[in-house]
Order: C-alpha cells, then structure tokens, then sequence
C-alpha cells in the first residue's frame, strides 16, 4: 500500500515537471503583432529546415537555400532587416508544435498544404509548386519516370509522403526506406539503388551540392502537386501580408534568381505549368 | 477523439507493433546464443579465445546500434551486395535482426558473464575434483547456475532489445512501428502529441510485462545458497 502511494506521488512529481517543461516554450512568445506595429526592434523566427541543401541548409551559422531566400525576403517585406531574423531547426514531425506552441513565428520548410496540417496551423503562400520526381545516376537513361521503375531499387526517407505515394501506386517498386536523402545518395553512389524520389526542388538541391556535382540528374517528370506555404499560427495577422511579399518577390524577379542560384549545376527546370504560383486567399 | 479512432482505420497500428515483436524475438535468439558462446570464451582457460570474447564485446557493447544497422544497409546491402533472402524487403529485416543480435550479443555475454560471478569458486573446484574439463563443467555446472542467476540482467538486455527493435527504421525496415509513427506524424499533424502517446503507451504494455516476468522469475529460480 505505502509503496503504491509513494509510485503514485513520484509519477505526478514526473508529470509536473514534465508539463512545466513544456510550457517553457511561450516565455518568448508574441514577437510579431503584424500589422502597424510590426518590427520596432524586435526579432522573428522562422522556422527551416537545416538538413536539405538547395532549400534550407544549415553551413556553419549562416543558411542557405531557396526556402532560406524567400524567408529573407518575405520579412524584409514585414519590416524586419536581416539580423532580426532568428532561424530555428523545424524538422518535418516538429512543424505544427512549434507554431501551436508560439516558438516559432512562421515556418519555411519545405511544407506542404494540406487539409490535414490546416486543422492546426495555417498557411500563406504557395509560394513554389513543387512534384514528386526521380533522380538518377547522371549517365543512366533507362529510368524516365516511376513507370519504369518495376523491379528496380528507389530509395526515400522513411515516413514521407513521396514513400507512401509509392508503396500506394507503384507496388511493383522495390522500396528502401532511409533516414535521411544524404543515405539515398550514398546507396545510389554505391550502386544498390537505381533511383531516390521525393519532390523535384529537393532533388535539385542534392544534385546541386558540391560533393555530387555531375553524378546525378533530376527526371523531370514529376508525378504529383506539393504546395509549399508557409506554415503559421491560427491566430496569425501576417498571412496578407506575407502573400503580397510573395506576388512582389515573383514579380521583381527576385523569386525566379533565388531558384536559379540554389540549383545551379543540377541541369534542372521547375514544372513551369504550375510556377510562379499565385498565392491563396487567407482563411 | 473521432478524429484519433479514424487513425486505428487508416493505420494498422498492431502489425507495426508485430514487426517489433518479430525483430525481437529473432534477434533475442541469436543474441542469446552467440552471446552464450562468447561468455564461454571470456571464462575459458585459453587466453587467446578470452582475447576474443572481450575484444568482441569492446567494439559492439561500444558501437551505437544506429550506425551498425546503418552499416547493414549501407555497407552490406549498398556497396558488399550481401542478400540473405531473394525477396527484396524481407532481405532488409534479415540484416535488420543481424545488426540487433550482433549489437545484443555482447549485452548478453556480459549478463551471464555477472550470471557466472554468481557462481562460487567451489563449484569449479568440485567440477574439477570430478574429473570434467572445461567445457562439461561449463555446460553442466557452471552455466546451468549462472543463467538462473543472470535473469534479471538477461531480462534488461530484453527489454533494451523490444525497444532498440525499432532503431531497424534505420535499416529500411519500414513496416516496424517507429516508422509507421513517422508516416502516421507527416500524415496526420494535427494529432501529432496522440500519435507519440500511442506508440509510448505500446511499448509499456509490451514491456511491462517482460518486467514483472523476469522478476518473478529470477526470484523464483534463484539457486538457494
């Protein structure tokens, strides 16, 4: 009996401690007011990805990559210069925390719309088109798109939208499932695999890094739609203002450079049916 | 709440949690007896074998598990072209139970290596005076006492084991639960914090048991001295 009492008192004592730890979190929140108030001296935090070369790529304290550029750009837009930005690591099973959670202002990485992520946070933008593509070894021809692919090894990361949309429509495919591209990469250097899948720009931004430079090719035959918006608070004020910095960044041309700047030497063309995008209207 | 049960219809959670029971239960196998052979090269006369029972369990007790199922995918699969089976996803649960009982192996000598320390010296002695050599005195005296006083060390690997089963997510083992978490997690984010519960609460209701089991266990057959 006393020593069920004592389990009971020192699982609550656990549980206390481990909700006050979460939440910690909102101590810093509330940065960005919107509206005419926006930015006097204050920071905003955006959410990147810091593993994913070409979109937001994390080089030793500064960051790189399309979705980098067009965070830069979107809070230049709301007023805030460019060390009043404080980037945050949002891996893909992070993203909705940390916006419910108010530990992030706005989120740019590789984040898809979907109806799903809308009952919990909310989007601006799209502000790219992206599809699920292949890439291939450079001087391979036999592979030009997921048709081709039965009995054949493709690689992608465990628990993505592009693995599941295989294993869905392509049975005949022999998947491997890895924790990361920079593993797909590697096993199709190697030669275990013939092909990696996910979204085309993603691809782009791995062919395009120094250390594989040459070695590998974007198909270009993409095979679904993947709307990247930015992810926000449901009780965001921001979403007007960020799709109108949106439409002014493809506009200026400012959009189409930072795409050709973050995959150069990929050999690749976004899908330009579906880019530049226009913005959706703010729920 | 209707939200969270529309879960249970989309993903079938329990054959995620199977593929974890699975991996364990054969990676408990072959863990249990290369770890049995290499506690009896760390106890045996014979320096050269003790050399290798305890460089054995240096390197793997020392290697993080993630990096030797990596290895099974990346060095074995991708650059050696190892194949223990033809069909393609099951040749990557093979090396994912590979990689899990080579790492468990020398958890497992080092549980019944403390199960032999149980053991007095005079139980040796008296295998000796008898006449057996090494190994029937291990298989017969030694051995038979050691296990009986190493389940509650053996049962920790174990429950280490159910657990680490799922770091074959990094083995391309994708049926296995922490991999149907990810998809479940990319898929459904507004019920990300019910997601982990689910799969948190799982592994209690695997484990607990396994506890208590090992527990009685090793007090029931505890060798009375």
């Amino acid at each position: 009996m006393r020593k069920t009492r004592y389990a009971a008192a020192a699982i609550a004592a656990a549980a206390a401690l481990t909700l006050s730890a979460c939440g910690g979190g909102d101590s810093g929140g509330e940065t960005t007011g919107g509206g005419e108030t926006e930015a006097a001296g204050e920071t905003v935090r955006i959410g990147i990805k810091f593993d994913q070369p070409g979109l937001g790529f994390d080089e030793g304290g500064s960051y790189s990559g399309f979705d980098v550029d067009v965070a830069k750009y979107v809070a230049n837009e709301l007023g805030y210069a460019e060390d009043q930005i404080e980037f945050v690591e949002a891996p893909s099973a992070n993203r909705e925390n940390l916006l419910s959670n108010g530990q992030v202002d706005m989120i740019f990485a590789t984040y898809s719309i979907t109806d799903a992520r809308k009952e919990t946070v909310a989007f601006a933008g799209p502000y790219f088109v992206a599809g699920q593509d292949l890439l291939v070894r450079a001087d391979d021809d036999s592979i030009s798109g997921p048709e081709d692919l039965e009995g054949k090894n493709l690689c992608s990361v465990t628990g993505s939208t592009s693995a599941q949309k295989i294993k869905d429509n392509y049975p005949g495919v022999n998947l491997v499932e890895q924790p990361g591209y920079a593993e797909c990469v590697s096993l199709m250097a190697g030669g275990g695999i013939d092909a990696a899948t996910t979204d085309d720009i993603i691809l782009a931004g791995l062919a395009a890094q120094e250390s594989n430079a040459g070695q590998f090719k974007v198909v270009g035959a993409p095979f679904s739609e993947e709307k990247y918006g930015v992810g926000l608070p449901q009780d965001n004020t921001t979403c007007e203002a960020i799709n109108e910095a949106i439409t002014k960044m493809i506009e200026e041309g400012a959009w189409e450079e930072a795409i050709t700047a973050n995959t150069e030497g990929a050999d690749y063309t976004y899908n330009d049916e579906l880019n530049p995008p226009t913005p959706d209207d703010c729920a | 709440m209707e939200n969270y049960l529309t879960l249970f219809e989309t993903y079938d959670v329990p054959a995620a949690f199977w593929a974890n029971i699975q991996l364990t239960f054969w990676a408990a196998i072959w863990a249990t007896l290369l770890g049995t052979l290499l506690a009896l090269f760390r106890i045996s006369p014979i320096a050269s074998l003790q050399f290798v029972g305890a460089a054995y369990v240096n390197i793997f007790r020392n290697t993080p598990l993630t990096i030797i199922i990596a290895f099974g995918v990346l060095g074995l699969f991708g650059q050696l072209q190892v194949s223990l089976t033809d069909d393609f996803n099951l040749n990557f649960f093979r090396l994912a139970i590979l990689g899990l009982s080579l790492y468990h192996a020398a958890f497992v000598c080092e549980a019944i290596r403390s199960g032999v320390n149980t053991v007095p010296l005079g139980q040796a002695e008296a295998a000796r005076a008898i006449g057996l050599s090494f190994l029937p005195a291990a298989r017969l005296i030694i051995l038979p006492q050691a296990f009986r006083g190493a389940i509650a060390p053996l049962g920790n690997v174990l429950i280490a084991l159910i657990k680490n089963s799922t770091v074959a997510a990094a083995g391309s083992v994708a049926i296995e639960a922490s991999s149907l978490m990810k998809t479940m997690i990319e898929f459904r984010g507004d019920l990300v914090i019910p997601i982990f519960l689910t799969f948190a609460l799982g592994f209690v209701i695997i484990v607990i048991p396994v506890g208590l089991l090992t527990t009685w266990a090793s007090r029931k057959l505890a060798v009375a001295r």
